[in-house]
């Protein structure tokens, strides 16, 4: 096996009393969809929140390429390209979709500020091909048609797949995604999975947090099953569902919901 | 921009300059009201001071502090003209550049803060500039310094660009030409930003800071650089009313007007880049024609303030264009 992309050591984050996650270790492989699993509560989230340095962990550390990121700025972590989406419904209000995501685009963008500010050549260049890669992405995830609606005025499904698509245009090598499937019925799930796998054949290393089981399993090259804070499995598909821990912590009790 | 729309920009911009440095100055003549060219020059600088308070509500932070900045930039342009001799000209950008480097070590903790916290310690911050001055020895104390001399010629290889403001037989004439030049220039450099790459991405933080961050944006730089350029533009503004009035004290810039800043600003509207400049116009005249009702000034003027605020929350400028949401 080649030397991960992601390493996760020892992962510990307190909030007074409350251990939220508590020494959570585990890898990701370049390109594959791993999808960290668990009851409300969990820890799911924080656990994404530390990795893309959002929160700064009490103990442990997040290597990225073999590169301590736990404990950078957010914007740092991001620029090195570790991006997360976010579980609430987070986006720009006040913008349409498509200028949220070519104002995503910041990261790739050649020309300095001042540039910018003076309209120089290469600010014009620029903002031509953010431009050109906002339709594309939009495109891809099926936004092409919402494009010049504000982000305010979206539906569920639309306001999951724009911020896909603003995580997208961050160029990340790794993606975190939140919950990606929340909100949408069976058939906009089936189509979110298939993107998420698009997304993944672009060559992005995919992280996901998700309840709905039967959407995990079909995804999940791996799976991650976080109980209380603890990591009390981990494995592919198949050997998850086998498991007796995860069955008596977890998926046993929701037998009816997840429809294993 | 479509060409109709562009060609109205073009207008509207021509119509401005054609009022601001021919209309305005023959009316005068003609009428012989000499004086207003000190109100308007007043009104100029207010708006060049309301426009920086206008960026900071840009990256959603509401900013009550912008007095301390005119009144840095004044003592500023002060000092470097009477203690050390220096030109007025080269004494007003240094005192901008002054207040933009305080602002950043200033704003650095300041601007995590959020809300009702950030506006309350920028309050405070015009009473910490106000003892500031009384304390330090450079600014004089209470006694203030007085006595400035007025610009002078500018004159590059011989040829004199800009004659010594003491050769006008009315000094305020060509004072009245500096504020209106420096406000143009001034709105015009931050229209400008607003529509650049920066200004969208000023947008997307008063939006989501969070989701700013996530895709890159140095979320705590930007927040600076914006309350930087604020800064700076209340400190030219100031400058040049010390120029005007050749003399500063403490008590020339007070939590007073910070408040009228940040009024003016909403009173023109929070989504347009010239909002402050029609802000601070109603608002100057508006207290002055006020004045005739006596002791009933101030309530009547806080009653109308109100009732502006709930009928009309995106400002004067918001019955022009109702439907654009955006400068
Ligand atoms: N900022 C915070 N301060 C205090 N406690 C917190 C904070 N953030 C999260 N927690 C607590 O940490 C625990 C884990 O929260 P987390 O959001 O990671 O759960 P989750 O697995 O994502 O749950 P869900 O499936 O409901 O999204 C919860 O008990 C939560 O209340
Ligand atoms: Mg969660």
């Amino acid at each position: 096996m080649t030397a991960p992309i992601l390493t996760v050591r020892d992962l510990t984050k307190r909030y007074g009393g409350l251990t939220a996650v508590n020494e959570v270790s585990f890898d990701v492989q370049e390109g594959e969809i791993l999808s960290v699993i668990g009851p409300n509560g969990a820890g799911k989230s924080t656990i994404f929140k530390l990795i893309s340095s959002f929160v700064k962990p009490t103990r442990g550390e997040v290597r990225f390429r073999g590169e301590v990121i736990s404990g950078l700025a957010p914007h740092v972590v991001a620029r090195k390209g570790v991006v997360r989406t976010f579980q609430e419904t987070t986006i720009f209000k006040g913008m349409t979709a498509r200028d949220s995501v070519i104002v995503a685009h910041h990261l790739r963008s050649q020309a300095s500020l001042a540039g910018f500010f003076f309209g120089t050549v290469a600010a014009r260049r620029d903002e031509d091909a953010f431009a050109r890669s906002a339709d594309e992405i939009l495109e891809f995830l099926g936004l092409d048609a919402v494009g010049n609606e504000l982000a305010s005025n979206l539906p569920q499904g639309h306001l999951r797949a724009l911020g896909i698509a603003i995580g997208l245009a961050a160029d990340p090598k790794i993606l975190l995604l939140d919950e990606p499937f929340a909100g949408m019925n069976v058939d906009e799930t089936r189509q979110a999975v298939e993107r998420v796998r698009a997304v993944r054949d672009r060559g992005v290393t995919c992280l996901l947090v998700e309840h709905d089981m039967a959407a995990v399993m079909k995804i999940s090259d791996r799976i991650v099953v976080i109980n209380f804070g603890v990591k009390i499995a981990e494995g592919t598909p198949e050997a998850i569902r086998a498991d007796d821990k995860v069955i008596e912590a977890y998926l046993g009790v929701e037998d009816e919901t997840i429809g294993l | 921009m479509t060409n109709s729309r562009r060609a109205g920009s073009v207008a509207a911009v021509a119509v401005f300059l054609a009022a601001v440095f021919v209309a305005i100055p023959l009316a005068i003549a003609a009428t012989g009201r000499t004086d207003l060219y000190y109100t308007l020059s007043s009104v100029a600088l207010l708006a060049i001071a309301s426009g920086g308070v206008w960026l900071t509500f840009y990256i959603g932070r509401i900013n009550i502090g912008q007095g301390a900045w005119a009144l840095v930039g004044g003592y500023a342009s002060a000092v470097l003209v009477t203690t050390y001799g220096w030109s007025f000209w080269l004494s007003l950008p240094v005192a901008g550049l002054f207040c933009a480097l305080m602002s950043m070590l200033v704003g650095l903790p300041i601007l995590r803060l959020r809300g009702v916290y950030f506006s309350m310690v920028t309050l405070v911050l015009t009473e910490v500039a106000r003892l500031t001055a009384l304390a330090l020895p450079i600014t004089n104390g209470a006694r203030g310094i007085t006595s400035i001399p007025t610009p002078g010629a500018i004159r590059l290889f011989g040829v004199t660009l800009v004659p010594g403001f003491e050769t006008f037989a009315n000094r305020n004439a060509p004072f009245y030409f500096l504020s209106a030049a420096m406000m143009t220039l001034c709105f015009a450099g931050l229209w400008r930003l607003v529509h650049s790459r920066l200004g969208r991405l000023f947008a997307a933080m008063r939006q989501n800071e969070e989701l700013a961050s996530s895709m890159g944006v140095n979320v705590p730089l930007l927040r600076v650089v914006a309350y930087a350029i604020s800064s700076f533009l209340g400190g030219i503004g100031g400058a040049i009313f010390v120029a005007i009035a050749q003399s500063i004290y403490p008590s020339s810039f007070t939590i007073n007007d910070s408040v009228n800043f940040m009024l003016n600003c909403f009173l023109g509207g929070l989504g347009f880049v010239f909002g402050p400049m029609l802000g601070t116009l109603v608002l100057y005249f508006g207290w002055d024609l006020l004045f005739q009702t006596g002791q009933y000034q101030l309530l009547i003027y806080s009653g109308v303030m109100i009732l502006l605020m709930l009928v009309l929350p995106n400002g004067l400028l918001s019955l022009r264009w109702p439907s654009r949401g955006r400068p």
